[in-house]
């Protein structure tokens, strides 16, 4: 039994860093910043070598189903969408659209370019 | 068995986590079955079908979503230590981020703004009153910290979380279709743009198409919740919506 260990130590980074985030009122979410303390951690230590990768590949595997509770929440919002739900379908249907296109080309440019710098390498799809 | 047996089970089960809990399960593995079935035909997506059948579902039964939750919050519980285990993924892609630094930080700031400037602009246009203009404003990021910008620039949190959830949807429904018009080959790219446009929800659909999508998905996701978090009341501020 692996999941223990493994659980433990990502609750671990998330409760110090929930806790660092109310001690000095940072506007950030205690997950993101635990996500970057621990891989500010694996970078210091060159990696993992416990077991608790298993772990997190069983959490990240269905990472989508984690998502729905929240979604449902649109419930309580019923009337507001139903005066509103073409404004609010157009505007975010239309930029997400645009984010998405802008970063994409953006860093699309910026491999290539870096590709056609440095050597040739092969790791697209 | 009577009718009102029947009835008592069910006022016993709907008032105790573990209905809303086993529900949520259920019908998300048999929507990601549907899925899957599908060839995973995007109109199908498993988040957005669950999320319309548990709806119905509530509104049905005349359940409320605070019940509702009671159960759910388990598995929404789960969404933080997920968060934390992202950093995996990202860590095992640190050489190919070499290089790129400056371009993932101007891309995932310049997604993030054209993001928030063309959702408040057409929503404005259409109509759409001056509160849902600023529940929208933050809607590119993670649940919680666009949650938090919209309680400090004066939206409604709970209106930001479910237009955080349809963004995210949109994004994982249209990014692929998408990156496949625009040619765009490499999965550095379209990771960091699905995690800039529709934060986890992006990250959880590029992590099903490529590890490497997934992990710069996830990065992005993160270093946007940072950015938007700094810039949003900011630009906001200057343009007087607030």
């Amino acid at each position: 039994m692996n999941i223990i260990p493994g659980i433990t130590i990502l609750l671990l980074f998330q409760l110090v860093s929930e806790t660092i985030v109310i001690v000095f009122q940072l506007p950030v979410p205690g997950p993101v910043l635990g996500m970057l303390a621990l891989f500010t951690t694996l970078v210091i230590r060159k990696g993992w070598r416990g077991s608790f990768e298993p772990v997190s590949q069983a959490i990240l595997g269905h990472f989508s189903l984690l998502f729905v509770p929240a979604g449902v929440g649109v419930v309580s919002h019923f009337q507001r969408f139903e005066n509103e739900w073409f404004a609010i379908g157009a505007a975010l249907f239309i930029s997400t659209l645009i984010a998405l296109s802008v970063t994409v080309l953006l860093l699309e440019l910026a491999v290539r370019t870096r590709h056609s710098t440095t050597a040739q390498s092969t790791d697209d799809t | 068995m009577t009718p009102e047996t029947l009835f008592e089970a069910w006022v016993y089960l709907a008032a105790s986590p573990l209905l809303g809990l086993t529900t949520t399960l259920v019908v998300y593995i048999a929507c990601d079955w549907l899925y899957q079935r599908s060839g995973q035909w995007p109109g199908l997506n498993p988040v957005m079908v669950s999320i319309i059948v548990l709806v119905i579902l509530l509104k049905t039964t005349h359940t409320s979503y605070e019940t509702y939750f009671e159960g759910a919050q388990f598995i929404h519980f789960l969404l933080g230590p997920g968060t934390v285990a992202l950093a995996f993924p990202l860590y095992r892609q640190i050489p190919k981020l070499k290089g790129l630094w400056g371009f993932i930080l101007g891309g995932i700031l310049l997604g993030g703004l054209s993001s928030v400037l063309s959702g408040i602009w057409i929503a404005e246009l259409l109509g759409a009153s001056h509160s849902t203009l600023l529940s929208l404003a933050p809607k590119s990021v993670t649940t919680p910290v666009g949650m938090g910008i919209a309680e400090k620039i004066g939206g409604l949190p709970s209106l930001t979380a479910g237009l955080v959830v349809i963004t995210g949807v949109l994004g994982a429904v249209i990014g692929p279709s998408l990156f496949k018009l625009l040619r765009i080959r490499s999965d550095i790219a379209k990771g960091i743009a699905m995690g800039t446009a529709s934060h986890g929800i992006g990250t959880a659909r590029a992590l099903q198409l490529s590890e490497e999508m997934g992990a710069f998905s996830g990065l992005a996701m993160a270093l946007s919740a940072l950015i938007t978090t700094f810039t949003l009341p900011v630009v906001l501020q200057y343009l007087s919506y607030y």
